[in-house]
């Protein structure tokens, strides 16, 4: 069961260099690409990022004062017959973690579109990222990416994925069929990296449910429609679990590590929003059956977030809106949970300042419903000129129970600060 | 003699603005004065002249200025697309400032109840719903709320024609303009468009006060397809701040082969 030396990791990169290669041979194949390309476009961002934790680690090996360097290039193709390939890469040089400087392709797609009378339907094939969801704390019914969890801890920095993705679109709703080949694997920090469990996660030693292990065809589909003030959507997943069950198991030299499992499940999804004057109200909900709990065992779960947002415009009569927002998340295998989601309260405020700078903060907290635990967050954007902006980070995570599930990251509160290039 | 394709859809797009005009006097509305009836019907002539373009494509260049004289620049394409009896859907993607490029945000604009507003936000590839309760809120920063950058469909305000008046070399006609809607940052505006084609030259806004706020001054008039007169530059200064914001329109196009779902959320996802 145990993966060799190669690694995952490695396997996945040749994998998508040769998906790209693919492409982009497509693309120059193409008669019409060779007789005149209509569009090309190049764009991206370069970032500065330093975090600062300012309490000791509580595992061995951990720095406390990171930087980065984030690229983030795009580059878009539209032949004159319409379809387009996009490639995004991403790449992050981390100066302490070498686990979180590591490369990945979001977008590497090429985009077909056709009409069928009042219909369009539209073929994406290649690597893409899609969003499904209407929340903001916990995004349930959003299965199709993995997460990149040594980006940031919110769970929101997600890879990009290889498939084939059809979307027919017509008056009566939009349907989504999407065929996924290959698995990605979760990224997790290494020894001197901040908000780890003690025990490294070694994607070496990955194992998977299936026999045809990340090669398994994930599929999945979903059907949205908005009827006057309602959006909502209906989808189902089977395939490959993108949460991994972590089990202690020994390295080749000795050490301990947690392996991750990675379980065939199935996830049926309901995303829905409200939107009446200046309150939303969001609920997302979802079905999940195979995979193993906190203990280990398998046991199908229902979870949702339910909640929503009111906005004060124009607060004072100054340019300044307010948004409040409150979020549920309540999973029913309670403590047998293994998502930080059991049963937390979100409450958050979004203040946009609608100045020329395109300020705005989000200050929000997550409590736990059962203990103390809290994460309080806050994070400020602003345009410094017309290409640079600056983004600064709080999280502070306090009261955290030995039983919670983010206990072993209880000295990790950081606050961090970016600075971003757009061109 | 060759009818006129757009004549007929001009014709219904009239009788769908009178109808419930004719139901709200008939059901024993308070009766329009001669001033307010005046300036209703010409309202409603300025958007026969409107009705009939089926689509059109352009780009806009906004530039941002403070007090100080302080520049800022936004660059957006601009897509807005007819719909029969009920109004305009229009789809904005942005080019600048650089660190929203992409950003793209539809506008599904109604006569009879709120618009339908989604966003999509490039970086996380999330399309979401959003209110379109901010009326008066401002657009990128700018001098321009959000309802001065939405279509103003006739049936959103209440007319009181003024007078008529010189303006340049043409006569002007001045028509005061009530918004209906409640959450609107203005008690009313004044708005001046020459008699010959209902070109509008000058609207000055007034707050909730009653305070002169701003004055939209527009130039650079072109016609397209014969018909369709559009404006080049539009220049909103806010009189309270000092700041103003210069509008500049370029590349129109109109009839194009856009289809309708492009004006969708699949469409929004895909915007460029």
């Amino acid at each position: 069961m145990v993966r060799g030396i190669a690694g995952v990791g490695g396997q996945q990169t040749v994998t998508f260099g040769r998906v790209i290669a693919l492409l982009l041979a497509l693309t120059l194949c193409d008669p019409a690409a060779a007789s005149g390309i209509a569009h090309v476009e190049f764009s991206g961002s370069l970032g500065v990022e330093a975090r600062r934790f300012p309490e000791s680690p509580a595992h061995p090996g951990q720095g406390s004062q990171p930087s980065s360097l984030v690229a983030m290039p795009s580059l878009y193709v539209e032949s004159q017959t319409g379809w387009s390939f996009t490639l995004s890469p991403f790449y992050r040089f981390d100066g302490e973690d070498p686990r979180r400087t590591h490369a990945d392709v979001h977008e590497a797609y090429a985009l077909f579109l056709g009409e069928a009378g009042d219909a369009q339907w539209e073929l994406r094939v290649g690597v893409d990222r899609v969003f499904w969801g209407v929340v903001e704390s916990n995004n349930l019914v959003d299965i199709v990416n993995q997460i990149d969890l040594v980006e940031h801890p919110d769970e929101k920095s997600k890879l990009g994925q290889f498939m084939g993705h059809f979307t027919y679109a017509a008056t009566w709703g939009v349907v989504e069929l999407l065929g996924m080949p290959f698995h990605r694997q979760r990224t997790f920090p290494g020894r001197s990296g901040r908000l780890r469990f003690p025990w490294l996660v070694d994607a070496d030693l990955a194992t998977y449910e299936s026999g045809a292990e990340e090669r398994h065809v994930d599929v999945a589909a979903r059907y949205s429609h908005t009827v006057g003030a309602l959006d909502f959507g209906i989808s189902a997943f089977d395939g490959t679990s993108r949460e991994p069950f972590l089990i202690p198991a020994f390295r080749a030299d000795g050490d301990i590590a947690l392996a991750p499992h990675y379980r065939q499940i199935r996830q049926l999804g309901l995303d829905g929003q409200l939107t009446l004057g200046a309150w939303l109200l969001k609920l997302e909900a979802i079905q999940r059956s195979g995979m193993f709990n906190r203990l280990g065992r398998e046991e199908p779960y229902s979870s949702f977030v339910l909640g929503g947002e009111y906005s004060f415009y124009s607060v004072f009569g100054s340019a300044l809106d307010i948004t409040v927002l409150t979020e549920w998340s309540y999973d029913d295998r309670g403590i047998r949970s293994t998502t930080k989601f059991e049963n937390d309260l979100f409450l958050g405020a979004r203040l946009a300042f609608n100045d020329v700078q395109g300020t705005e903060l989000l200050v929000s907290t997550l409590q736990g419903a059962d203990h103390d635990s809290r994460v309080f967050s806050a994070e400020l954007n602003r345009r410094l000129a017309d290409r640079w902006s600056l983004r600064l980070e709080a999280i502070a995570l306090r009261e955290l129970d030995p039983t919670d599930i983010l206990y072993e990251t209880r000295r990790d509160s950081f606050v961090e600060v970016g600075v971003v290039y757009s061109f | 003699m060759t009818s006129n394709p757009f004549a007929l859809q001009r014709i219904a797009h009239g009788l769908a603005a009178i109808i419930p005009i004719l139901l709200a006097l008939s059901t024993g509305a308070s009766e329009l004065t001669e001033a307010e009836q005046k300036g209703l019907d010409i309202a409603l002539e300025a958007r026969a002249k409107k009705d009939g373009f089926e689509n059109f494509t352009a780009s806009q260049v906004m530039v941002l200025r403070n007090k100080q004289g302080r520049e800022s620049r936004r660059a957006l394409r601009v897509k807005v697309m007819e719909v029969d009896a009920d109004g305009d859907r229009s789809l904005f993607v942005f080019d600048e400032p650089r660190d929203v490029q992409g950003t793209a945000f539809l506008i599904h604009g109604h006569t009879d109840k709120p618009d339908d507003q989604w966003l999509y936000l490039p970086a996380l590839k999330r399309v979401k719903r959003i209110s379109s309760a901010n009326r008066s809120g401002s657009f990128m920063g700018s001098e321009f709320a959000y309802e001065d950058m939405s279509p103003p469909e006739v049936e959103r305000f209440t007319y009181r024609y003024l007078h008529d008046e010189p303006c340049g070399e043409l006569t002007c006609t001045v028509v005061e303009r009530f918004p209906v809607d409640g959450k609107s940052g203005y008690s009313r505006q004044v708005v001046w468009q020459d008699t010959e084609e209902l070109r509008l030259w000058k609207v000055e806004y007034f707050d909730r006060k009653n305070a002169h706020l701003k004055t939209l001054t527009v130039d650079g008039y072109e016609r397209y397809l014969d018909r369709y007169w559009q404006a080049s530059n539009m220049n909103m200064v806010n009189h309270l701040t000092g700041k103003s914001t210069v509008l500049t329109w370029t590349d129109y196009q109109f009839q194009t082969d856009l289809a309708a779902m492009e004006f969708t959320q699949t469409g929004l996802r895909r915007a460029r």
